[in-house]
């Protein structure tokens, strides 16, 4: 009997943690095909440089003031949508920057196709292997604080090794993210699809950026 | 980058720190310690990563 009880428990804790993975991966996917349409618009109506700050402090607004309120609430969906559309509009101005380039459309295709195989490639592995990477917490987000830190500095000191050296750390940093989140859906650390599709998008959105810096670097141009 | 980018992108990142600081210590406090051969679990898959970047940035 008891071990029946066992059994039901368990089996209901992993059909929810099925459905919580195939909600937020479902929702992840119809995230960033919306980003892609606001970020060509963005492109298109060739956005200036300060859209990229309007739109990005819109979106940490939405996800910082709004989206703790609405998450378990149908409005959670379209604050969702609202903000990784802010998000894939921010991206304009620095996608008409290194399309202008001679190599640019190769950069942003190689960026974006690297994000994927990237994202993917470490979802696959935390979702299979099933470990517990919540002992990442801790690093990750001191990490993360340290580059902000770093980033702030070279906003006024602006020295181009610097700004390398973060583009390579946030690519670790957002990889070790993306571990740390997958895992934490997988291991019901997350019961929330709302929740888990904004962090990944982040992690997504963070790892695009910091590749398109780098490969803009490596490019010589 | 003009003064009002500067302004700006540095406003915003000064958010951030305030809104994550607070999460870094409770993370800090609360993570779990880690058991034997979760590093290597980590660290692997990160040099793959790193590898990779590497391979993309010598073909563009």
């Amino acid at each position: 009997m008891q071990s029946t009880i066992a059994n039901g428990r368990s089996q209901a804790a992993v059909l929810s943690t099925n459905k919580l993975i195939r909600n937020t991966y479902m929702l992840l996917s119809m995230t960033l095909l919306f980003s892609a349409v606001t970020a060509t618009a963005s492109v298109l109506l060739r956005m200036p440089p300060m859209t990229y700050l309007l739109s990005i402090g819109g979106a940490f607004l939405l996800m910082w003031l709004v989206l703790p309120r609405t998450a378990n609430s149908g409005a959670g969906l379209g604050v969702v949508f609202a903000i990784t559309g802010l998000l894939g509009f921010a991206l304009g101005p620095m996608l008409n920057m290194y399309l202008s380039l001679p190599n640019g459309p190769q950069i942003v295709a190689t960026a974006l196709g690297g994000t994927g195989v990237i994202f993917l490639g470490l979802s696959g592995y935390a979702l299979t292997t099933k470990r517990d990477f919540s002992f990442l917490g801790g690093f990750l987000f001191v990490g993360l604080l340290v580059v902000l830190g770093a980033a702030l500095l070279n906003i006024f000191f602006a020295v181009p090794a610097l700004s390398l050296a973060l583009s390579a750390a946030i690519v670790m940093l957002m990889s070790g993210f993306i571990l740390y989140d997958t895992s934490r859906m997988v291991n019901g650390g997350i019961d929330n699809y709302l929740i888990a599709t904004v962090q990944l998008y982040m992690n997504i959105f963070n790892l695009f950026i910091s590749l398109l810096h780098l490969l803009g670097f490596a490019s010589d141009d | 980058m003009d003064m009002w980018m500067k302004v700006g992108s540095a406003l915003l990142l000064g958010a951030m720190i305030v809104m994550l600081a607070p999460r870094a210590m409770q993370m800090m406090k609360e993570s779990k310690a880690a058991e034997a051969g979760d590093w290597p679990s980590f660290i692997l898959p990160l040099l793959a990563v790193g590898c990779f970047v590497a391979l993309l940035m010598a073909m563009v």
